[in-house]
This record gives structure tokens, C-alpha cells and sequence, in this order.
């Protein structure tokens, strides 16, 4: 080291300076995302006076409240219906369309292009164009309809069509939609190499053999990774009902998220804090699901080539 | 050695358009095609995508009549400004666009600055704390964004900021994956460069700025555009902390517009068109480095 180096230095190493690099990001880290994870939690125990201001401990009662809340009960269902649908969709689009985009042909530029842009359209923006396209009353759906000769479809003012609307509206555009699905498994699909392919197919596979023995191996961790963030992501639903139904008609659309939203806005930050943890220990249940099956795949592989 | 450099390769075709070949084993039965049969399958399975897309352009363009009539208007005869200029005159739409280019841009610059000095910190600095501090890091990763909600909205109205462009500021200037992801860069990167320069007596600082800030800007440029995807595009957290016309972002601004005016769907297409345009050029401009950007995080995830 150069004698030049300051005293700081010299005694204490590179700490000193290296906390200065670090503490941007430790300060919004630290303030805003791990002071605020122990601070639900005390919210989701104690009960605010909105009118007095004052804040007493409620114990379990905001989580016993949510649990007899007809309301959150429907929020509670009506995400889980939205992501057992939309997760397993998403994927098998995803996969098929990354299939097709991994196809030599000319112009494969522009279908890509095609195919991605739904990846960069806000959720909001496209909440609010389906909630147009599909308006029972002057909605283009409608119009298609009538073209091939089906009756007018109620669309969004209908509950039960809402939510599959939703659902259709999340595969069809934003960050988690197929389109994003297709690009994860495209680049792990061109991670395996070509001789692999040609090869098995050299060697008499047919295309669901070279599929089953290739490719489907090497899509696996991709899949795994996209299961998890997708259901996150389907829980975590928000901006799409924000930008079309607003938890309408009646209360059909309303999501957890929303639910939490609409706590917020009404002052009550003990049932919000609850709701969240309850969602929470949900995904945490299902994260923890899926590194006990990865976990038991990983040992059954490993079983089978030793 | 082999499998890396074919993987290399293969992350490069990612983008480029494969190079057309001359016939490959194109089936039996579909010989009599002028063209490749996969066409039949991507064309009309890539349009659907698109098409919401192409039809919301289309309907901005459409007056309230080519729109309101049933059945309504797939393709229109003549197209009209009216959405626009109705946008343009009645509504705050300059406003909220300038409030989205002023928060995303504020994020991007403050990510790239940040995001490099923090990962910079974790790959090369000896420090007390570094390993937990990243763990941490690592871990705030997957933590929900309802959890810290409220919270956060409690602490920005202490702070004043709350229904400030501040408010949406602050929380994005660092994020967990821009730091992770820049000192997974800075790992890659020989340290031979650096030590030399360390060696003439050249500052930590000046050795980032002059030498490693260089060599990362696909890295950068990865944190740069998600960055600016997530915040330009977000409302969750937005439709939270914002609460007056003056201070809201384009979805805010396009959601709050349609809910206000249904009688209007040729302004509400056109709003929408312009909610998406800065995204869609900088994605036709460099798509490559978005598609990199998007596959990134996953496929070593």
C-alpha cells in the first residue's frame, strides 16, 4: 500500500469508507423496507381511533375481525381464483409461444417484436383499454360477437365474466403476462445448444422425443422460477382492477391488494397490516411448498445418476 | 469451457434475428407452401398479442359517433383528432406526463449512481458487515409490497412528503436488484485494471468513475431500463400516495380520466397512446437491451 494513503485508512481498513458507498442504499433499504416489515406487524395488533387519534392493543382481533369479514373473505377468493387460472395459463402460453419464437424462419425479428411489446404496457393502461374493448354497451368485443352471430355478452358488469376478464386481461399484457413468460423461456430455449437438438433428431427422435428428452429438462429451472413468480405476482394483483372494474360490479373484482388498498384509504391500518400478514404467510406457505419440492427433485436426481 | 462459450452463443442469438436457413426439414404434406408452414402458427398467434395494441391506436383516432354506434367500429372509414385535442384542452395530461418523465428520470439517474456505488462496495471493498449487509439486501428482495405499504405511507406523512412527487421518488432511488446485479458485474470484471491504478495511488472514487463505470454499461443499462419500465409503469404504490390531480402520473392520470369520463372513449384511447408511447419507442429503439434487461433477472434467478 502507498505511504500516502490516509490515516483512516490505515487504521481502520476500508470500513469507513466502504458504509459511504453503502449508505444510500442502506438508508432507503433499511428505512423502507425492513423498519417497515416489523412495523406491520405491531400495526396489524393494535386498533387506531380515527377520531380520538389514540392507538390501543387490539391482540388478535383485527385478524379475528378479517376472518368472519365476508368481504375479505371474497377478496381472499377472488385472488385465488384469479391465480390459479392466470398462473398455469401464463406458463403453458408462455412455453408455446417461446416454442414458435425459437423457430429459424424469415421475419423472426418482427414476430418477436410483435410478441414482446404486451411486456411494456402498464397493467393500468391496459385495465383501462380492456375495460373498453369489452364494455357491454359499445364494446368492440361486442361488435366481434355480433359479426359471427353470438349474443351481446354482459362483459364487466357481469361478476363472474369480470374476473376471467381480469384474468385474460393479466395474460395478454404487462409484466407478467405470456408475452414475459416467452421471453424467460426463449432465452433459457436458446441456452441450449443446437448440436443437442440436432443431434437427438439425427438420431430418429421425433419432435415431442427430442421435446421430452432436451428440451423440457433444460426448460425446468426457468418453470420453476416462473411458477413462484407468477403466482407472486397473481397474489399481488392490484393495477389491472385499478385501471378497469375498481373491485366492481358489487364487490366481484375485489382482490387482496385492493382490499389493503381500500383500508388505507379509510384510515384503518390495523386491518390493512392484517390482511398483508395474512397474505404473507400465504405466499411464505407456498414458497416454502416449492423448496420442498425442489428440494425433493434435487434428491431424486441426484439419486438417479449416482 | 465448451458449455460456456455455446452458452454465450446462445445468449446472443437472443436477440438478433436468426438468420434465415435455406429449408430445414420442413414436413411432408406442407411441401406445396411457398413459405415456411411455422408462418401459419407465429403470424396470427403474434397479431393476437399485438392487437389490443394496434386497435387502441386505431380507436384514439376515432370520433365519439365511429365509437358509440353498435355494432361498433372494428376498423374505422376516416380518422378524427377529436381524443386529442380534448385531452390536450380539458384535461392536466402535460402536467401528469411531465410529473412521470420527472420521477422515472429522477430514479434512473439516481439507480445507476446509487445502485453502482453500493454494488461496487459489496465486490471489491474489504468492509466489517459486508456479507449480512448483503444477505439482508438479498433478502428485502422478496419481501411483498403490501407488507411495507402502510408503513411507508405513515412515515412519508410524517416527512410531509406524502402527495409530493417525493413520495414516489424516494422509495425507488435504490433497489435490491440494481445493487445485486451491478456487483454480480463488477465480480466479472478482472481486478488487474484497478489494482494497477490502486497501485499509482488513484482514489477507490476515481477508479470507479474512470475505469469500472465504463467497462459495465450493458449493466448499467439494464438497471437503467428496468428502473425506468417499473417506475414509469407503476400505480400501486402511486394510487396510495398521490391524492391530488396536480400530482398525479400518467396511469394515475389515464385511470382517474376514465372513471370521470366514460362518454369520452376516443380521449380515454388517446390518453392511454400516450401513457405507452415513451415506453414503446425506447423499446423499438433498444430491444435488445430490454429483452436482455427482462430475461436477466430471471434466468440466473
Amino acid at each position: 500500500m502507498p505511504p500516502h494513503r490516509r490515516l483512516v485508512e490505515r487504521v481502520f481498513g476500508e470500513t469507513p469508507s466502504a458504509w459511504l458507498y453503502l449508505l444510500p442504499a442502506v438508508v432507503i433499504i433499511v428505512g423502507l423496507a425492513i423498519v417497515p416489515v416489523f412495523w406491520s406487524l405491531l400495526l396489524s395488533f393494535q386498533d387506531k381511533d380515527p377520531i380520538a387519534e389514540t392507538t390501543s392493543w387490539a391482540g388478535f382481533d383485527n385478524y379475528r375481525e378479517l376472518f368472519h369479514d365476508e368481504k375479505f373473505r371474497g377478496a381472499v377468493e377472488h385472488t385465488i381464483t384469479y391465480t390459479a387460472l392466470f398462473v398455469p395459463l401464463s406458463i403453458l402460453g408462455g412455453l408455446g409461444l417461446a416454442l414458435l419464437l425459437n423457430k429459424r424462419v424469415r421475419f423472426i425479428g418482427v414476430y418477436r417484436t410483435l410478441a414482446f411489446v404486451p411486456v411494456i404496457v402498464s397493467a393500468t393502461v391496459q385495465g383501462v383499454l380492456f375495460s373498453v374493448i369489452f364494455d357491454d354497451q359499445v364494446g368492440v368485443a361486442n361488435g366481434l360477437l355480433d359479426k359471427v352471430g353470438i349474443a351481446p355478452q354482459p362483459f364487466f358488469s357481469d361478476g363472474r365474466q369480470a374476473l376471467l376478464l381480469l384474468v385474460l386481461a393479466g395474460l395478454w399484457a404487462g409484466t407478467s403476462c405470456i408475452s414475459f413468460c416467452a421471453v424467460i423461456f426463449l432465452a433459457a430455449l436458446q441456452d441450449i445448444p443446437r448440436e443437442l437438438t440436432e443431434a437427438a433428431s439425427i438420431d430418429g427422435a421425433r419432435a415431442w422425443g427430442t421435446f421430452k428428452a432436451v428440451t423440457a429438462p433444460a426448460l425446468a429451472p426457468v418453470t420453476i422460477f416462473l411458477l413462484l413468480w407468477q403466482t407472486v405476482q397473481g397474489i399481488q394483483l392490484f393495477d389491472l382492477v385499478y385501471g378497469s372494474t375498481a373491485g366492481g360490479p358489487g364487490d366481484a373484482t375485489v382482490v387482496v391488494v385492493y382490499f389493503i388498498y381500500r383500508s388505507i384509504r379509510e384510515s384503518a391500518y390495523g386491518t390493512g397490516a392484517a390482511a398483508s400478514y395474512i397474505v404473507v404467510a400465504g405466499l411464505a406457505a407456498i414458497g416454502l411448498a416449492f423448496w420442498l419440492g425442489r428440494f425433493a427433485v434435487s434428491r431424486r436426481g441426484r439419486g438417479a445418476t449416482a | 469451457m465448451s458449455a460456456v462459450a455455446s452458452r454465450r452463443r446462445g445468449r446472443e442469438q437472443l436477440d438478433s434475428p436468426a438468420r434465415p436457413v435455406a429449408a430445414g426439414p420442413v414436413k411432408k404434406g406442407w411441401r406445396w407452401l411457398p413459405f415456411d408452414p411455422w408462418h401459419l402458427a407465429l403470424a396470427p398467434a403474434t397479431l393476437l398479442l399485438a392487437a389490443p395494441l394496434l386497435w387502441m391506436l386505431l380507436a384514439s383516432f376515432m370520433s365519439a359517433q365511429q365509437l358509440y354506434k353498435f355494432p361498433p367500429t372494428i376498423i374505422p372509414g376516416s380518422l378524427h383528432l377529436d381524443g386529442y385535442r380534448f385531452l390536450f384542452e380539458d384535461t392536466e395530461i402535460s402536467t401528469w406526463f411531465l410529473n412521470s418523465l420527472i420521477v422515472s428520470s429522477v430514479c434512473v439517474v439516481a439507480n445507476v449512481l446509487f445502485c453502482s456505488m453500493a454494488g461496487y462496495a459489496f465486490a471489491r471493498m474489504r468492509f466489517r458487515g459486508s456479507g449480512i449487509t448483503l444477505g439482508i439486501m438479498l433478502a428485502t428482495m422478496v419481501i411483498p409490497f403490501q407488507l411495507t405499504l402502510i408503513p411507508t405511507f405513515i412515515i412519508f406523512e410524517h416527512l410531509g412528503m406524502i402527495d409530493t412527487l417525493w413520495s414516489l421518488i424516494v422509495p425507488s432511488l435504490v433497489t435490491p436488484f440494481g445493487v445485486f446485479l451491478l456487483r454480480q458485474f463488477f465480480l466479472s470484471l478482472p481486478p488487474e485494471l484497478e489494482e494497477a491504478a490502486y497501485m499509482d495511488g488513484c482514489s477507490r472514487w476515481k477508479i470507479l468513475w474512470t475505469i469500472v463505470l465504463p467497462l459495465a454499461r450493458p449493466a448499467l443499462a439494464t438497471v437503467a431500463v428496468v428502473t425506468f419500465l417499473l417506475t414509469w409503469n407503476d400505480v400501486s404504490w402511486p394510487a396510495i400516495a398521490i391524492s391530488s390531480e396536480a400530482h398525479n402520473t400518467l396511469p394515475l392520470g389515464v385511470a382517474s380520466f376514465r372513471s370521470r369520463s366514460e362518454q369520452n372513449p376516443s380521449a380515454i384511447m388517446a390518453a392511454n397512446v400516450i401513457a405507452t408511447l415513451p415506453v414503446l419507442l425506447a423499446f423499438l429503439a433498444a430491444q435488445k437491451t430490454f429483452v436482455r434487461s427482462i430475461a436477466s433477472g430471471a434466468v440466473k434467478g
